[in-house]
């Protein structure tokens, strides 16, 4: 408790300012669309800004109710929750940065405090100063709703990315009839061989493939894990007819394998993606002949 | 200019992530004390190894890299530690095959196999601490295994 006597409790003035602010939404709302903050999310119309802004301010009051103007949590910020994340949303896709932004909130606070400085001129300063006081934390609390909705739209936004890399870094592609081949780009966690193993999988079965490539010159690093998510895509893809080739087994790549101890005994290997071409095509009685001078390759 | 400010480090080891960082670091730091494409392939091979281990059976740790030196010859030492239960029967942990988990039970074995120098100091109930050592240049001392 601080050491001065509180002219009224805080409870009191968080009410008094919930009131306040449902009395005035419309007047802080007009005022708060000139700002920078709304002004530049809200461009095409002014009352679009106004109207999220009395949003905004309604929702502030709310949470002043609830005397939980210390609280990001309040229930008061549920329905503009949103609305804020779409904002910090439109500001940084336009280049502000999360301080930019966090100022830009700030700046909301001078114009509904000098309002209510006008509102109260009539009570006591130091019930005044106790409003003004309730109404500085509740515009703190704000920012940082604020700050935190643009936060975790970014968590969201990588998360969406990390997802999408998933699926676009393991195409299958068909080299020849009842030949597909993936080639593995990057590290090959639990996740990436889950989603390789099911897409090679429905490509088999699509396509009548008797022959998957694996191709894992893009793999830096094999290790007994790795190792393992191979061995279990090349005995799922059997159980589905195919057989499968691992290519690309860099030098280096095969010394660490055989000092690990790793048996990919089992498992067809070739150097490149073109010789495991070769050894699928041989094995399916697909003859290569040589080009008849100025001729094409023929099949 | 090798400095040794990118061959120290002390890395978290809490999620899949940290483990790419793992790799990365001591890719880049193997790099940068000069060792060739293999030997930095079976450093960053030996890594992931223990680092996952430290992961899954430690229940998380840390790593620490540092150059060292002895002699004429320096390396690279890396220190994989957790506070996790602990191994408490370390010849049958490092037998190829063994896994209390679901896993080949190579990376053990597998790592020491990979590294010039390799230590375990586990208490069980208080953690595992693994340290390896690999050298650029071959060790003053024949060091066996390899
Ligand atoms: N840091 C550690 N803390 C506790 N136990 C460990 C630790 N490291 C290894 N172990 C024990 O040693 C066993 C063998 O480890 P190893 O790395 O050889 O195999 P694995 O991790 O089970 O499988 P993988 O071949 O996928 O690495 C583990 O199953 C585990 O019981
Ligand atoms: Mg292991």
């Amino acid at each position: 408790m601080p050491e001065h006597q509180a002219a009224v409790s805080e409870g009191t003035s968080a009410r008094q300012v919930a009131e306040f602010l449902y009395r005035h939404s419309e007047r802080i709302a007009q005022r708060w669309a000139d700002e920078p903050l709304f002004r530049s999310v809200f461009t095409v119309s002014r009352d679009e800004a106004v109207e999220a802004a009395r949003a905004v301010a309604e929702a502030l009051a709310r949470v002043a109710e609830s005397e939980r103007v210390h609280d990001t949590d309040a229930t008061g910020f549920v329905v503009v929750r949103e609305q804020l994340a779409r904002m910090a949303a439109a500001r940084s896709r336009a280049g502000a940065s999360m301080a930019q932004v966090s100022g830009e909130v700030e700046a909301l606070r001078p114009p509904v405090a000098s309002l209510l400085v006008e509102e109260c001129a009539d009570l006591p300063a130091d019930e005044v100063r106790e409003y003004a006081t309730a109404l500085t934390v509740l515009m703190g609390t704000l920012r940082l709703v604020v700050l935190d909705t643009a936060l975790s739209e970014g968590q969201a936004l990588i998360e969406r990315q990390q997802l999408q890399l998933l699926e676009v870094a393991t195409p299958v592609i068909r080299l020849w009839d009842g030949v597909v081949a993936v080639p593995l780009i990057g590290t090959l966690d639990s996740a990436r061989s889950q989603v390789v193993m099911e897409t090679l999988l429905e490509a088999i079965v699509e396509q009548h493939a008797r022959f998957a490539i694996l191709d894992i010159t893009g793999v830096p690093t094999v290790d007994s894990l790795v190792a393992q998510h191979l061995m279990k895509t090349v005995a799922a893809a059997r159980l589905m007819g195919a057989e499968c080739v691992v290519s690309g087994i860099r030098p280096a790549i095969a010394q660490t394998i055989v000092h690990l101890g790793l048996d990919l005994g089992t498992v067809v290997t070739r150097a490149s993606l073109a010789d495991a071409l070769a050894y699928a095509l041989h094995e399916l009685g697909v003859g290569i002949v040589a080009p008849a001078s100025g001729g094409a390759g023929a099949r | 200019m090798p400095s040794s400010t990118a061959v120290e480090a002390s890395l978290p080891i809490q999620s899949e992530m940290d483990l790419a960082w793992v790799r990365q670091h001591v890719r880049q730091a193997a790099a940068q004390l000069g060792f060739g494409l293999v030997a930095q392939t079976k450093l960053v091979t030996a890594a992931s190894e223990l680092a996952r281990n430290t992961l899954v059976h430690g229940g998380g740790g840390r790593m620490e890299s540092a150059a060292v030196t002895r002699g004429q010859a320096h390396g690279l030492r890396l220190v994989f530690s957790d506070e996790g239960p602990g191994i408490a029967d370390l010849d049958r942990a490092l037998t190829d095959g063994y896994t209390s988990g679901g896993g080949l039970g190579m990376g053990l074995g597998g790592a020491r196999r990979l590294v010039h120098e390799f230590a375990v100091d586990s208490t069980p109930g208080s953690g595992t601490k693994v340290t390896v050592v690999c050298w650029v240049t071959p060790p003053p001392r024949p060091y066996g295994g390899l």
